[in-house]
């Protein structure tokens, strides 16, 4: 420690600070100075390794206060920035807040003053350190170094901060790593934790720390999987992630390749869905059309026809099948083979008029399997209905019906998006969210299915359902 | 069938994950592994170990459990009828995971989903079991997230609560006929009264910790939800509606939004083009300004268009101020902090230190400009000692003026 003399007269005082980040130092001479009243402009602030040779003419001992010279006062706001802007890796800062702290002695608020400009510079430079402090506990990166002599673990890190910020930051790692040993190196210091008790060694180098660790395998695929291609924004991963830190993170290396693939990736993706879909046609005409162009799901790739819907365009009963059969097929009409036959007959007794109603299927292609010269039937799957509900909801969203009547599971679930059991849902309406009523029954080719007994017991429930769906049609037409 | 290796499941279950929008580990209590037999610490303020090229944080091991699922949620990439590629992990394999990452320092914590696989209690079963081998056999204090089943027993969902931090329940879409729509197999009341539960859970919990020092810890983090924005026909007045309704009835820490991204395999009954990415954007800005801005719902309502949505080529905050000019110019020399928080360009933080800075000086239009990002933004709605807008406030073209340049747009919207 430099010895201490009496204050000079327009003496010029140059201090050496032993460490760049020792705050209680540099708080210790300052006060020294302030209270024997050398003003800001007569001390030249040296940093360890900076160059002291300009000055060489100052005054290196210290000068020694007069006893009844005033105490020296800081506001609580000035002493937590300094703590924390001296860390900082610009060589003004000492000469900076010893200028606050002289003017805090002349006027004590002066802190609360944001745009002056020496309080603004405290502020940037407590921020830049806040920063880089925050984004060494968040990209600092540990690698496994297997001791062979006692079989302990030992984790590695190589980081390189802008600023001074390596001592203060040892508690938060000693507090999260508690129970792991572990070394942080760095160009200018190094850390190491043995579980129990923190050491500081010298300046290391890159080289230094191991090179790999196969749990970066793991954590590259998983950086890569969370990252959602249909949502790029570069600008605002620069912005949180300077690429100064990325030589440092293992998963860095990959985010090049992603960013070009994501466009590449998205518009797959689109693809893949899209096809003619991008706009909902809006006119019966242009259904017709676009159906016989959806290739969307393996039905439309089968050699067959799309059967569009018919009837009223303002009709207020809709009535939904599941899809067309052979013979629908061939005519290109909805509900002309057996089971619209069978259809008709109920209908009619029911006292339903089916050319005042909208008929069309859930599914506009027919499904089948190819047996020697006949077409079988086949169920569509649950996939291949919800593809096929756009047109469904397209011919709903024209029509506008009052009461849509769903015959069959598939027809349900293509107005309900959820497969429900016909016998519990039928005899009741469910209300869809654009107000009209759904009803839901067996599709008539049920009933061609069964025999005897069973068959007039299910034929009995539809024609209940179906004077149901005709009175209360009548209601709402009223 | 052989089991698939751990890498690929991660990337399956990862690539499940990432349409959750929330990877927040902040605002829980604080604690660390001095003393303990683990690691682990959290310290308030949450922490982003990386970023990935879509501008989101990486801050937890945001996976799930297994994307097999019973249900059949439409814009939901897990969803039953989906062709995806399905996995699983062992809650065991998850804590080792999430172990092995947090000890090279690449994560916060864990945030653990999953799909309803068998039923909704088993899999939150699993759920609370890696949880508790995380704390109880590893003795892990770090950050853990854990996303709760509505339709699971209320015991089990109570179990979540005491190894959590944070625990979340999603609303998944604004409205009840979206949801209807959307998501058949889900219910609104009872998302809703799993929310209240979980409410009532943290309040005495909350209450029992100031009463018995000792008191188990349950969710300190609170619980936050998630909307998907996009692919239902909800504007946004009806979305910050309901927001501001789940905050007010949940006491939530935060309402996520997502905007409905294209997902492969997608369901035909979703549109297939995205809502503008901006959209989020805006919707969070709204969200700010009633958090932290003193706006009422009703407010940022009045800052929509006539379609219901806020603008997208300018901030709520600025449409608000475009519609109520009356309001300005203030004074940055005398207005109340309400008033100044109403300036557009002027954050929470700048309003702090004008009200500061004036005890000492009468602010010129310089010393304003020190303070914000940008002075031309601020400029028409302020009046400093020598400055006065008197032409800007009332120009037609004021909003042309202060939007954004087209380019920038593009950045955000890419």
């Amino acid at each position: 420690m430099t010895a201490m003399q009496h204050v000079k007269l327009g003496a010029y005082y140059v201090v050496h600070l032993i460490e760049p980040d020792d705050f209680d130092f540099w708080r210790e001479r300052a006060r020294a100075l302030v209270r024997c009243d050398v003003p800001p402009d007569r001390i030249a602030w040296v940093e360890p390794g900076g160059s002291g040779d300009l000055f060489a003419h100052g005054e290196r001992r210290m000068p020694i206060p007069d006893d009844d010279a005033p105490p020296v006062r800081a506001s609580k706001r000035f002493v937590k920035l300094a703590k924390n802007a001296i860390l900082h890796s610009d060589p003004e800062r000492f000469a900076l807040l010893y200028r606050l702290l002289w003017r805090l002695q002349a006027n004590p608020r002066a802190m609360e003053d944001k745009a002056d400009p020496d309080v603004r510079r405290i502020e940037e430079l407590d921020k830049n350190v806040r920063r880089d402090s925050h984004k060494m506990h968040a990209f600092v990166r540990f690698r496994l170094v297997e001791n062979e002599e006692d079989d302990e673990e030992h984790y590695v890190a190589w980081f390189e901060p802008e600023h001074h910020i390596l001592r203060a930051n040892a508690g938060f790692f000693v507090r999260r790593l508690a129970n792991m040993k572990w070394s942080i190196l760095t160009p200018q210091g190094s850390l190491h934790w043995d579980g129990e008790a923190l050491a500081e060694g010298p300046p290391a180098q890159r080289g230094d720390a191991p090179s790999g660790d196969p749990t970066e395998d793991l954590w590259r695929k998983y950086y890569a999987s969370i990252f959602n291609p249909a949502r790029l924004k570069v600008g605002a991963m620069l912005k949180e992630m300077p690429r100064k830190y990325w030589k440092n993170m293992p998963e860095a290396a990959l985010i090049p390749e992603l960013v070009a693939g994501a466009q590449n990736r998205e518009s797959q993706m689109v693809a893949a869905g899209a096809l003619e879909f991008e706009q909902r046609p809006d006119t019966l005409a242009a259904i017709d059309t676009a159906i016989h162009a959806c290739r969307k799901c393996p039905i439309g790739a089968l050699e067959n026809e799309a059967v569009m819907g018919e009837g009223s365009r303002d009709a207020s009963l809709m009535i939904v099948g599941e899809q067309p059969g052979d013979q629908e097929d061939r005519a290109g009409r909805p509900f002309v083979g057996p089971a619209g036959q069978l259809l008709d007959v109920h209908l009619e007794q029911a006292g339903i008029d089916r050319r005042r109603a909208y008929v069309t299927n859930t599914v506009k292609h027919f499904k089948y399997v190819q047996r020697g010269k006949r077409r079988l039937h086949q169920n569509p799957g649950a996939k291949e209905i919800d593809t096929c509900r756009w047109w469904i909801e397209a011919e709903r969203a024209i029509v506008k019906p009052k009461l849509v009547l769903a015959m069959g599971a598939s027809a349900a679930r293509g107005m309900l998006g959820k497969t429900v059991s016909i016998s519990r849902a039928r005899g009741e309406p469910i209300l869809l969210e654009d107000g009209s009523e759904l009803w839901i029954t067996a599709h008539p080719s049920y009933l061609l299915r069964l025999e005897g007994t069973a068959r007039e017991e299910q034929a009995r429930l539809f024609d209940a359902d179906l004077v149901a769906v005709a009175e209360r049609l009548a209601e709402l037409e009223a | 069938m052989a089991q698939k290796s751990l890498i690929d499941r991660l990337a399956i279950l990862a690539d499940a994950a990432k349409y959750d929008a929330s990877c927040a580990s902040s605002g829980t209590a604080k604690k660390n592994s001095l003393g303990g037999k683990g690691i682990g610490s959290t310290e308030g303020m949450g922490i982003c170990h990386a970023y990935a090229p879509d501008g989101r944080c990486i801050s937890l091991l945001k996976v799930l459990l297994t994307n097999h699922c019973i249900f059949d949620c439409h814009y939901c990439i897990n969803r039953k009828s989906s062709n995806v590629e399905r996995a699983r992990f062992t809650p065991q394999e998850i804590a080792d995971l999430t172990l092995s990452f947090y000890r090279r320092n690449y994560i916060e914590g864990l945030f653990l989903s999953s799909g309803i696989v068998k039923s909704s209690n088993h899999t939150m079963e699993q759920l609370v079991e890696c949880a508790r081998i995380l704390r109880q056999e590893y003795d892990f204090r770090g950050y853990i997230h854990l996303k709760t089943i509505p339709e699971a027993d209320p015991e089990l969902v109570h179990q979540a609560g005491l190894h959590a931090d944070r625990v979340s329940i999603n609303v998944e879409l604004p409205t009840d006929s979206g949801l209807t729509r959307l998501a058949p197999d889900k219910d609104a009341r009872q998302i809703e009264g799993a929310m209240g539960g979980m409410k009532m859970a943290i309040r005495q919990a909350k209450d029992e910790t100031k009463r018995f020092r000792h008191a188990p810890r349950f969710a300190p983090a609170g619980q936050s939800t998630q909307m998907i924005v996009g692919a239902d026909a909800a504007s946004d007045a009806d979305i910050v509606g309901k927001a501001s309704r789940l905050y007010d009835t949940f006491r939530l820490r935060r309402v996520y939004y997502s905007a409905f991204s294209p997902i492969p395999d997608a369901s035909a009954v979703l549109p297939l083009k995205r809502p503008p990415l901006i959209r989020e954007h805006r919707l969070y800005q709204s969200d700010w300004l009633m958090r932290f801005y003193g706006y009422a719902p009703g407010e940022v309502m009045q800052a929509t268009e006539a379609d219901g949505n806020l603008p997208l080529d300018i901030d709520p905050k600025l449409a608000w101020a475009l519609k109520f000019r009356e309001r300005f110019p203030v004074d940055v020399n005398r207005a109340t902090r309400e008033e100044l928080l109403r300036v557009p360009g002027l954050g929470v933080k700048a309003v702090g230190q004008i009200i500061a800075s004036r005890r000492h000086r009468t602010l010129r239009l310089d010393d304003v400009a020190r303070l914000t990002v940008s002075i031309t933004k601020v400029r028409p709605f302020i009046c400093a000692l020598d400055w006065r807008p008197v032409m800007l406030t009332d120009r037609a073209d004021l909003r042309a003026l202060l939007a954004p340049k087209r380019e920038q747009l593009e950045l955000f919207a890419a």
